[in-house]
């Protein structure tokens, strides 16, 4: 035998259910006078630096219905590619970044829509840089466990093509499905949990 | 460990061990069958975007949002139901404190009765609960809130199924890679073991750490029970430099 490893066990994930909203965003919920205001209701605040986008999409399921009681959160860096993390030990992001969001999607049809600017680009541990991208976690009903993906942006063909991850995914005809494409509105990102197009997601 | 404790940790996150969490498709939990991708899951290795994460100050938190018995209620009212105080630990896989972390909770009202539009069990809502409470853990990791101990309650994955009384736990650790969502059942429930979702976990060991035994010790006399979660999220490498090993 041989001594014992001490380290301990995550808890385990057990799914967020049809009522994530009521924990999460519960004033979203119709359950006001608790909380002031649901957080990260704002990704960026006025004054802020850097490229203002918006981006919007819908999360649907292998039958291509879209989910009604997803919530998703977003976290990216700020324009100079610097997080509003105490982790962060590069500088300092720029304060009127948060660099978070907590977007429920709408119930009626399930489409989300959020107001941030371009993240900058952050190193990768090889020490390239990656392309900017906004990190997505999505939770509902039907979810076990988070299901974690990443954005990317349509016209920043150079920086995806040089990019550390997505050059490095074998099945290349599925990069597509991590790029957001730029319409009148903005950003369109929709994530396909399963089925055709099927979304990658990642084991981070 | 990192030799000037007062920074931050910043090095990469263990790999999530699998055999804890439950898979994706889970056909005796229905809803999962058209919500679970199908592919692989792409291994990332943590980067910069998945090693750090927001931060949330003592000072969001107002007197009441620990206490669900009283944060909805009515002045000089109180929500109805065993009243029950929860309480327990962060850690991380090292055993280290996880601080400063955000913990969320929402649950059913003693009936099992959410407050939620598109909620359709036929026991009533309470008037003085909301069902909602949030906390952010202490230097040692300690968290604490108050509420009413929820009701068991049905739902349509089967002809039959009923719901053990859980609370469901949103923990907001150090790293985005940490974000978790997870349910506490209490002990004894003989609903535990009949539970599908419960069942979507493959490991008999993960699923007993879910469940929060009775703590008299923690018990306040003529006043509240209590049960103690502790909860613990991925562990990291305590240094940046150890980050660079990985991508060389
Ligand atoms: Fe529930």
């Amino acid at each position: 035998m041989v001594q014992r490893l001490d380290d301990l066990k995550e808890t385990s994930s057990q799914t967020a259910g049809p009522y994530v909203h009521i924990g999460l965003t519960p004033n979203f919920a119709g359950i006001s006078g608790v909380y002031a205001e649901d957080l990260g209701k704002r990704v960026i605040e006025d004054g802020v630096k850097g490229e203002r986008i918006v981006v919007s999409g819908k999360v649907m399921d292998g039958t291509g219905t879209p989910l009604k009681d997803a919530l998703i959160e977003i976290w990216q860096a700020d324009a100079d590619g610097l997080y509003n993390s105490p982790s962060e030990t590069r500088g300092r992001a720029d304060p009127k970044c948060s660099g978070w969001g907590r977007i429920p999607v709408d119930m009626a049809d399930g489409s989300f829509s959020f107001e941030t600017i371009k993240p900058g680009r952050v190193p990768h541990p090889t020490g390239k840089d990656q392309a900017p991208h906004i990190t997505f976690w999505i939770v509902a009903r039907g979810i076990n466990i988070g299901l974690q993906t990443r954005m990317y942006f349509s016209d920043e063909e150079a920086a995806n093509k040089e990019d550390p991850i997505l050059s490095r995914i074998e099945h290349q005809n599925r990069v597509p499905t991590l790029i957001a494409e730029q319409d009148r509105a903005g950003y369109r990102f929709d994530i396909r949990i399963q089925g055709h197009k099927e979304t990658i997601f990642f084991d981070i | 460990m990192a030799a000037d404790d007062s920074r931050p940790e910043s090095g990469a996150f263990f790999a999530r061990d699998s055999t804890v969490h439950p898979p994706a498709l889970t056909p005796s939990y229905k809803t999962s069958v058209a919500r679970s991708p199908k592919h692989a899951k792409l291994s990332l290795g943590t980067t910069l975007s998945e090693m750090t994460g927001p931060v949330f100050g003592h000072d969001l938190l107002g007197d009441l949002d620990n206490d669900l018995i009283l944060n909805f209620a009515a002045p000089g009212e109180s929500a109805i139901g065993p009243r029950i105080v929860v309480h327990g630990r962060l850690l991380d896989e090292r055993r280290r404190p996880v601080p400063g972390a955000l913990i969320e909770v929402w649950q059913a009202n003693a009936g099992g009765r959410y407050r939620h539009r598109k909620e359709s069990y036929l026991a009533p809502l309470d008037p003085n609960f909301g069902g909602c409470g949030r906390v952010i853990t202490d230097d040692e990791g300690h968290y604490c809130f108050r509420t009413i101990q929820p009701g068991p309650y049905p739902w349509p994955n089967g002809p039959n199924e009923w719901r053990p009384a859980h609370i469901h736990f949103s923990i907001f650790g150090h790293g985005f890679a940490q974000r978790l969502i997870t349910q506490m059942y209490f002990e004894g429930d003989p609903l535990i073991p009949r539970c599908p979702i419960v069942r979507t976990i493959p490991d008999e060991a993960a699923i007993r750490r879910l469940i929060a035994p009775l703590d008299m010790n923690h018990t306040i006399p003529m006043d509240a029970r209590a049960y103690k979660f502790d909860i613990v999220l991925r562990g990291r490498r305590s240094t940046l430099f150890e980050n660079r090993l990985e991508g060389n």
